[in-house]
């Protein structure tokens, strides 16, 4: 029973970790219908973003003070995680706007490749995973309960609450603010919301930025958890996060949080007591991908694709 | 009318490919006016719509508004002042009449990306003027109560009156409506009619494609008739109804013999309500060329 609970909350982390990258692929998906498989590196890269603030932006004197410390890195890891994404954006995808689908998932591919490969290269000693400071928030909550030991960090914690919250705030963003009902008139009909005074070019852009700053704030709070960042990370949890953005039903911000979440959940409980443990746990997620996009294609939460007249 | 027209179109030609689909249009469109712009299908009238709306760059000639050359893209357009609606309803299906609307007002409002996610003050108070003008408009089209109601769940002729507020919405000052009344019972059709003309007394000039000559005839100040993208002739109604190349290539029908019908919607279209159905021009007979490119 305890260690029920347990995966319980390891699997709550991960699908927290998951659900704040799935918003950005199913915002990005939702407004110009592209896979944007050059997220999940936008997440790594912001996870080395705030590593790098914190080695050789941060005063030594701020390093110890979490409080300090910690947003900091959030900012620098979301802002590298911006610019990184309008970039892709302006130069990578616009001029492929109005091209077959598949040009613009191709180059996405492409993108992803480069990101992995440049982090790789150029960041020193990303060859092998890179320690992140364990200095700070490192507390741990242990409880003594049903025979077991439950232990809950704050960083985990801390994941889990901003995943809820930014989930939280961009669902007010997006059904709420002025930029909000743009994004979602420009997603249902691009050129009527230009005839009505929308500029696109801005919206997509913003649609990119926000995803981006989750992916990068992800990024941070990964790294911080499990105390390391490899450039792989990227690749893995792109693939977690857009199975989970189908599965919630892309286009959908609850959907994206669900179904980042119950993978989260699966993962951890079927490695624990499905047979073949954590090597098959990959196995489970997909399976129950294809049984839900059988029975319900366009997703937990997703609209039903309508044809555009 | 010696004043400077509102709207301005010299010369406009568009051509796509091989098809010449508008050749050498020109229209003035003055304060306080309605335009009527007819002309049998595929003749280029939502072409024209869409050179003017920023949607295609007309292959020579320009459109000017208020003797300003328009920007050529749709959104600044819209900016500058031209709003329209669509011949195919095009509204935003999964938001709220109210959305809708707001969408519309999006160009006029000020909050950029990061003040809507601070609440500040300001950012509040343009949010609710926003939303106390979209009211405004729904009452204006009639459309009282049905802000909360999903834009694809209303009715049809709910729909057309709803993309004339969104329209409204940004604050235009030259409306175009691309067939407002299509598919509309008598009824409908004379409260669209109503409406328009209350547009007008808001200081909205307006531009209006239809079939329905009855409509045309007894709504415009003014009326263009198209013919296979070239503008055939223009000037007041009475004109306009009684001259033999309209009827001709309009109607493909003997001068006088049809002058007799035609004579008769004049009659029925004095009347504020016909109960008779409406007359729909047919397509031209003859000639079957020339598709309406402009038709998305």
């Amino acid at each position: 029973m305890a260690t029920l609970l347990q995966q319980l909350i390891n699997g709550l982390v991960l699908g927290a970790a998951i659900a704040l990258i799935a918003l950005g692929y199913t915002m990005v998906y939702g407004i110009i219908q592209l896979i944007n498989f050059a997220h999940g590196e936008v997440f790594m890269v912001g996870g080395f973003a705030s590593l790098a603030t914190y080695s050789y932006v941060l005063p030594d004197s701020w390093k110890s003070d979490w409080y300090l410390a910690l947003p900091l890195m959030a900012v620098g890891g979301a802002l590298v995680a911006v610019v990184l994404a309008v970039i892709m954006e302006r130069f990578a995808y616009r001029p492929l706007r109005n091209a077959p689908r598949l040009a613009p998932l191709i180059t996405a591919l492409g993108v992803s490749v480069v990101l992995k490969e440049a982090v790789r290269l150029w960041y020193p000693g990303a060859t092998a995973p890179v320690p992140y400071p364990r200095a700070f928030v490192d507390k741990q909550f242990s409880v003594e309960a049903f025979g077991g030991r439950i232990t809950i960090g704050s960083t985990a914690l801390l994941m889990i609450a901003v995943s809820l919250i930014g989930a939280v705030v961009l669902q007010t963003y997006i059904s709420r603010s002025r930029m909000g009902r743009a994004m979602r008139a420009t997603a249902q009909d691009p050129d009527t919301a230009r005839l009505m005074g929308v500029n696109p070019n801005r919206t997509i852009v913003l649609t990119f930025a926000i995803g981006a700053a989750l992916a990068g704030i992800a990024g941070v709070l990964y790294g911080i958890h499990y105390t390391n960042v490899d450039t792989e990370v990227g690749f893995l949890y792109g693939i977690f996060a857009f199975t989970a953005a189908v599965l919630g039903g892309v286009g959908s911000i609850k959907g994206a949080v669900i179904g980042g979440f119950a993978i989260g959940l699966i993962k951890s409980l079927a490695g624990q007591y499905l047979p073949g443990g954590t090597s098959y746990d990959l196995v489970w997620i997909f399976i129950l991908l294809i049984v839900v996009l059988v029975f319900r294609p366009q997703g937990l939460f997703g609209e039903p694709e309508r044809v555009r007249a | 009318m010696t004043a400077t027209p509102v709207l301005s179109a010299s010369n406009v030609s568009m051509v796509f490919g091989g098809l010449t689909a508008l050749s050498e249009v020109s229209l003035q469109l003055h304060e306080g006016q309605i335009l009527g712009l007819i002309g049998p299908n595929g003749a280029g009238k939502t072409t024209f719509f869409n050179c003017l709306t920023g949607l295609y760059t007309p292959t020579r000639g320009t459109v000017t508004l208020r003797g300003r050359t328009l920007p050529s893209d749709p959104a600044a357009v819209t900016v500058a002042g031209i709003a329209r609606t669509f011949q195919n309803i095009r509204l935003f299906p999964s938001m709220t009449a109210l959305e809708n609307v707001m969408v519309g007002r999006h160009s006029r409002m000020k909050q950029g990306p990061l003040a809507s996610l601070f609440h500040g003050p300001a950012y509040r108070k343009g949010e609710a003027d926003a939303r106390a003008r979209s009211l405004e408009l729904l009452d204006f089209v009639g459309l009282t109560g049905l802000d909360d109601e999903l834009a694809r769940n209303l009715p049809y002729g709910d729909q057309r009156r709803l993309e004339i507020a969104r329209a409204l919405a940004t604050d235009p000052a030259v409306l175009l409506l691309d067939e407002p009344t299509a598919g509309m019972n008598p009824q409908e059709t004379e409260a669209a009619r109503q409406l328009i003309f209350a547009i007008r007394e808001t200081g909205v000039a307006v531009v209006v494609i239809e079939h329905d000559t009855k409509f045309i005839f007894s709504l415009c100040d003014h009326v263009s008739v198209l013919v296979q993208g070239q503008l055939l002739v223009e000037g007041a109604p009475e004109v306009v109804r009684g001259d033999p190349r309209v009827i001709e290539a309009y109607l493909g029908k003997p001068p006088d013999e049809v002058e007799a019908e035609v004579r008769q919607y004049a009659e029925e279209a004095g009347r504020p309500s016909a109960a008779e159905s409406t007359m729909v021009i047919p397509p031209v007979r003859e000639r079957d060329g020339g598709s309406e490119g402009g038709n998305r």
